[in-house]
C-alpha cells in the first residue's frame, strides 16, 4: 500500500503548523520524517491520522483520495500508528488490550478470549516480539509495552506504520531491539513512517529521509549524509554535535558519597552500596541503562528518599538527614529528570518558576510581600541571558517547548550560589540546539570550579561530556572509568559485567 | 502535542476552579430558568390551567407567566429592592438581609477558595465555622470585658478555633498522608456532634432549659448592628469585605500563597524546590479553618447570638459551591457569596407571598454547582465553542 500526502497544510490561529508538506511512504521501505520538537511533524502524522483536518491538501491512497475523519477511518484503510505516549490500559492484559475495539465474541456477546490470546500469540511469535497475551501491561517494562502498541496496530492488519517519537522513552538496548522491528517490518512489505530527531537512529534504519523544519519540508537527505549534515539541515544552520571542552583540571574532592544505600518506596534496595568521589572542576556522568538506581541516587543527594544510609559529603557538610531546603541552601544545584513533572509548574509564569526555590526570602520577598518588581527585573535578566525563547516572562511555562522548559529549570538552578550541579538526564527529550546550549552550559559549570553530576542513559552523551564514567547495574557502580573507553567495554559494563 | 503530564482528572478540577467567568454566567442564568419551570410546574394553578390548555392556552400562558413572575418579583424584593415597602428604610431593608446571609457564605467560601487553589479539597467549612463558633461563643458569653477588647478578643479566639480544627487536618495529611476530603467530611460530624454534645453540659448548655441551647452572647462581645434593631447586617459584613482583600492580598501578592498555590499546581516540583508539603499542607488548613472559623464568630456573635446546633446553618456547604462559582478567587467568592446570601433571603418572601417552598433555592443552587461542574452541558445548551485555542503540536 503506498501512501500519500500532498500538499498538507494545518493552521492554528495564525501559526501555520505544517505548509504544504508533502510526504510519500513505498511499501517496503523505512522513511524518516526529521524535524526539531515543534516542527510540526507531530501534527502531520495527526492529520494522517484523521485527529486534525487538514486546511488544504489531500491524503491518497494508491492513487486514490481518501478523507479519514477519524482514527477509525485511518485505521480500517490500513494505518496503523504507534504513539509517542502509549494508549494502553495498565489494568488489562496484553491480549484484552490489543482487542480493546474490536472484540471478537462468541454467542451471546461473550468475550472470546481464546481467539485474542491466539491472534496475539500469531503476530508476536512472526516478529519475534515475545510478548505474552496474558501478562499485565502495567507490570511490563516500556520497550514491551510498546510491542504491544505495535500489535495492535498490526492486528488491524496496517500496511502503513507510523512510529511517533517511538524511541524516546527507550533504553539504548530496547531502541535497537526497536530498529530490528522495524527493519523486520519493513521486509515484511509494511510501509513505515519513523518520526524522530534523534540522528542516529535515522542513519540506521532510514530508507528515505524527509526533512522538516518549522513546518516546511526543507528537503530529502541520503542516509548516507553525515549526521552532521543532517543536523544542519534539521536546525537550519551549522550544529556543532561535539561536546565542546578543554580537558579537565580537576582539584580538591568536593562531593563524596560513602557506602550510600536507598530503599525505595516498596522496601526495594534500589541503590546499593554505592561511594564515589567527584573533584571541584570535574564532570562525573553516571551511565547505565534507565531503571538501575541512578534516578534514585541522585533524588537521595537532593533527599526526597526517606530510607537512606550512608554518608553523603558536600564541601565538608553531610546532607544525609538534612531538609531539602537545608540541601539547596547549602549550594546543591539540581536539574530534576522529568521537567515537566519536578522541575517546573506548569501552570506558573516562567518569572514564578525562576524563583520557586527562593520564593520566601531576599531579595524576592521583603517580610510576606514578594517583590513582584525585582522578580520582573531578575527573570527578564534571565530570560536574556539562558535565551529563553518566549513572549514574556508571564508566560505558562507549561507552553514552552522542552528546550526552553530546561533552560528555565537551569536558569533558576544556576542563579544560586552553588557548590556543586547534579543533573539528571539534562537533554532528555530536547531538539539538538537546546542540547548544544545544556552541555555548554554544564561545561561552563564545571569551568568555574564546581563538582558536576550527570545522569545519562545515552551513551554518546556520556563519552562526551563526562571526564569520567560511572556505570550502574542494579544498583551497584560497576566501575567508574576513563571517559576515552571504549564504547564496547563501557556497554559491557552497563550489562553488568565487571571487567 | 502537549509536553504537560497532567493527569485528565486534574485538568477538568483545574478547569472548574478556574477558567473564565462566562460558564458560571450562564450557569446562574440556566438554573434560574430551570428554577422558574420548576416553580410553574408544582403550582397548582398553573397545572389546573395546563389542563385547559387547548381550550384556554391564553389562561394557561397568563397564568404561566403570573406564577413565575410573582415568584421571581417575590425574590427580588426580598433579597434587593422592595419596592412594595412603605419607607425607604423597608424599601432597603432586603438588601441589607442579603449582605446579613452573605457574610458567613463569603466568609467561608473564602475559607474554601484558599484550600482548592492550594491543591486541598477542603469539605470541612462546616466544622470548622463550629470550632470558630463555639470558642468565641464560650469567650463571648462566659468572659466579661469591656467592648474594646471583648469582642476583638472573642473574635481571636474563634479564629484560633477554627484555625486548631483546620490544621489538625493538615496534620493529619502530611503525618499520615489521610486524604483531606474524608477527613474533612468526618471531622464535621465529630464538631457537629461535640456541639450537641457540650450543648447538654453546663459547659455551654443555658442554665433552667432542658433545650440544647446556650446563654446568649454579652452585649459587649456582639457586632454592632450597622442600622439598628430592625436589620440584621452587622459590622461583620465589613470584616468580610476585609477577609476578601486579605485574601487576594494573600494568595497573589504574599510568599506564603505563593507556596500554597505551587503545591497546589504541582506539588512535586515544590517539593524539589525545597519547599516542605506537609508543613505547606498543615498552614493551608489553618488559615483555610481561620476563615472558616471567622465565619462561625459572625453567626455567634453577630446573627444567631445563641449556640445552637444550627449555628453552622448550610453555610459550609454552600460555600463549596460559592467557591467553585467564584472560581476561587476572593472578588469572585465575593460576587457568587452576595448572590447566594441573595437567593436566602428572597427565598423566604418568595414562600411568604407566593407559596413557593424555600426547597427552590436549593434546587437552582444545586442546579449551578451541576452546570459548573460539566462546562460541556452549557456549553451545549448556548453552543458556545470551545475558546479557539491553539493546540501545542
Amino acid at each position: 500500500m503506498r501512501l500519500e500526502l500532498k500538499g498538507i497544510t494545518k493552521r492554528f490561529g495564525s501559526l501555520v503548523a505544517n505548509d504544504s508538506v508533502n510526504l510519500v511512504a513505498e511499501p517496503g521501505q523505512i522513511h524518516c520524517l526529521l524535524g526539531e520538537n515543534g516542527a510540526g511533524k507531530s501534527t502531520l502524522m495527526n492529520v494522517l491520522y484523521g485527529l486534525y483536518q487538514a486546511d488544504a491538501g489531500e491524503i491518497l491512497i494508491d492513487g486514490r483520495v481518501v478523507k479519514f475523519s477519524g482514527p477509525g477511518d485511518a485505521m480500517a484503510a490500513g494505518i496503523g500508528m504507534v504513539h509517542q505516549h502509549f494508549m494502553l490500559i495498565p489494568v488489562f492484559t496484553v491480549a484484552e488490550n490489543v482487542i480493546l475495539g474490536h472484540e471478537p465474541t462468541k454467542a451471546l456477546g461473550f468475550l472470546n478470549m481464546d481467539e485474542a490470546r491466539k491472534r496475539v500469540r500469531e503476530i508476536s511469535d512472526r516478529f519475534g516480539f515475545d510478548v505474552d497475551p496474558d501478562a499485565i501491561v502495567g507490570e511490563l517494562p516500556v520497550g514491551v509495552q510498546q510491542r504491544v502498541e505495535i500489535i495492535k496496530a498490526l492486528i488491524g492488519d496496517a500496511q502503513v506504520l507510523v512510529f511517533d517519537e517511538p524511541t524516546a522513552v527507550l533504553t539504548p538496548q530496547e531502541t535497537d531491539e526497536l530498529m530490528a522491528i522495524m527493519k523486520q517490518l519493513r521486509d515484511a512489505g509494511k510501509a513505515i513512517v519513523f518520526i524522530t530527531h534523534k540522528l542516529r537512529e535515522v542513519k540506521e534504519v532510514a530508507d528515505k529521509i524527509t526533512v522538516i523544519r518549522l513546518g516546511k519540508v526543507v528537503g530529502e537527505a541520503k542516509p548516507t549524509s553525515t549526521q552532521a549534515e543532517l543536523a544542519s539541515m534539521m536546525v537550519g544552520r551549522a550544529v556543532d554535535l561535539d561536546v565542546n571542552k578543554t580537558p579537565a583540571k580537576p582539584a580538591d574532592v568536593k562531593f563524596s558519597v560513602k557506602n550510600l544505600e536507598v530503599f525505595n518506596h516498596l522496601g526495594q534496595k534500589v541503590v546499593d552500596d554505592v561511594s564515589f568521589d567527584i573533584h571541584a572542576g570535574e564532570i562525573l556522568v553516571f551511565a547505565g541503562v534507565q531503571g538501575n538506581g541512578q534516578t534514585e541516587l541522585t533524588e537521595a543527594i537532593l533527599g526526597l528518599h526517606t530510607r537512606v544510609h550512608g554518608s553523603i559529603v558536600l564541601d565538608g557538610h553531610e546532607l544525609i538527614g538534612q531538609s531539602v531546603k537545608h540541601r539547596l541552601d547549602w549550594g546543591l544545584g539540581f536539574v530534576p529528570e522529568d521537567r515537566t513533572l519536578d522541575g517546573l509548574v506548569a501552570d506558573f509564569s516562567i518569572a514564578e518558576n525562576l524563583m520557586l526555590d527562593r520564593s520566601d526570602r531576599k531579595p524576592f520577598a521583603k517580610g510576606l510581600l514578594l517583590q513582584l518588581k525585582y522578580l520582573a527585573e531578575f527573570a527578564a535578566e534571565k530570560v536574556k541571558q539562558f535565551d529563553i525563547r518566549t513572549q514574556g516572562i508571564n508566560q505558562r511555562a507549561g507552553a514552552l517547548s522542552g528546550g526552553n522548559q530546561q533552560k528555565v529549570v537551569l536558569a533558576r538552578e544556576l542563579s544560586r550560589e552553588l557548590r556543586i550541579l547534579v543533573a539528571s538526564q539534562p537533554t532528555r527529550g530536547l531538539d539538538v540546539g537546546s542540547i548544544e546550549f545544556v552541555h555548554e552550559q554544564i561545561v561552563a559549570t564545571r569551568d568555574q570550579g564546581l563538582p558536576v553530576m550527570i545522569v545519562a542513559t545515552e551513551l554518546d552523551e556520556a563519552t562526551q561530556l563526562g571526564d569520567r564514567i560511572a556505570v550502574m547495574y542494579r544498583g551497584k557502580i560497576v566501575g567508574i572509568v576513563p571517559a576515552d573507553t571504549e564504547r564496547a567495554r563501557l556497554g559491557q559494563m552497563m550489562a553488568g559485567v565487571v571487567a | 502535542m502537549s509536553t504537560e503530564k497532567t493527569s485528565r482528572l486534574k485538568v477538568d478540577w483545574q478547569s472548574i476552579i478556574r477558567g473564565n467567568a462566562l460558564i458560571p454566567v450562564l450557569a446562574i442564568v440556566t438554573s434560574l430558568i430551570v428554577g422558574g419551570i420548576l416553580v410553574a410546574i408544582a403550582n397548582t394553578d398553573v397545572q389546573a390551567a395546563a389542563g385547559n390548555i387547548f381550550s384556554a392556552p391564553g389562561t394557561f400562558f397568563s397564568t404561566l407567566g403570573q406564577t413565575v413572575g410573582g415568584a421571581y418579583d417575590a425574590l427580588f424584593r426580598g433579597s434587593i429592592f422592595n419596592y412594595q415597602a412603605s419607607d425607604v428604610a423597608l424599601m432597603f431593608k432586603p438588601l441589607t438581609e442579603t449582605l446579613a446571609f452573605a457574610t458567613p457564605i463569603t466568609l467561608t467560601g473564602l475559607a474554601l477558595a484558599i484550600s482548592f487553589r492550594s491543591g486541598l479539597f477542603n469539605i470541612g467549612g462546616t466544622g470548622q465555622i463550629i470550632f470558630g463558633a463555639m470558642f468565641a461563643g464560650w469567650v463571648g458569653i462566659y468572659v466579661h470585658l469591656p467592648f474594646w477588647i471583648h469582642l476583638p478578643l472573642a473574635i481571636v479566639v474563634g479564629v484560633i478555633g477554627g484555625a486548631f480544627f483546620g490544621a489538625l487536618v493538615g496534620l493529619l495529611k502530611a503525618t499520615t498522608g489521610a486524604n483531606e476530603v474524608i477527613v474533612t467530611i468526618m471531622f464535621n460530624y465529630i464538631a457537629g456532634l461535640l456541639l450537641q454534645y457540650l450543648l447538654k453540659t453546663p459547659l455551654l448548655q443555658a442554665p433552667n432549659t432542658a433545650n440544647p441551647i446556650s446563654p446568649a452572647v454579652q452585649d459587649t462581645a456582639k457586632y454592632p448592628l450597622l442600622f439598628g434593631d430592625t436589620n440584621r447586617l452587622h459590622w461583620g459584613f465589613f470584616v468580610m469585605l476585609a477577609a476578601v482583600v486579605f485574601t487576594w492580598w494573600l494568595m497573589n501578592r504574599s510568599s506564603i500563597g505563593f507556596k500554597f498555590r505551587a503545591i497546589g499546581h504541582n506539588p512535586r516540583a515544590a517539593r524539589v524546590a525545597g519547599i516542605n508539603l506537609g508543613l505547606t499542607y498543615v498552614a493551608v488548613m489553618a488559615v483555610s479553618g481561620a476563615l472558616a472559623g471567622l465565619a462561625g464568630t459572625t453567626q455567634i456573635l453577630g446573627t444567631e447570638q445563641h449556640l445552637t446546633i444550627g449555628v453552622s446553618a448550610s453555610f459550609g456547604i454552600d460555600a463549596i459551591t460559592v467557591a467553585l462559582l467564584g472560581r476561587s478567587n476572593p472578588w469572585g467568592v465575593l460576587a457568587a457569596g452576595i448572590l447566594f446570601g441573595g437567593l436566602r433571603a428572597g427565598a423566604v418572601t418568595m414562600q411568604a407571598e407566593q407559596a413557593v417552598p424555600v426547597d427552590i433555592v436549593t434546587v437552582v443552587q444545586s442546579m449551578i454547582v451541576l452546570f459548573i461542574a460539566a462546562p460541556p452541558l452549557v456549553r451545549a445548551i448556548y453552543r458556545i465553542r470551545k475558546g479557539a485555542e491553539v493546540e501545542a503540536f
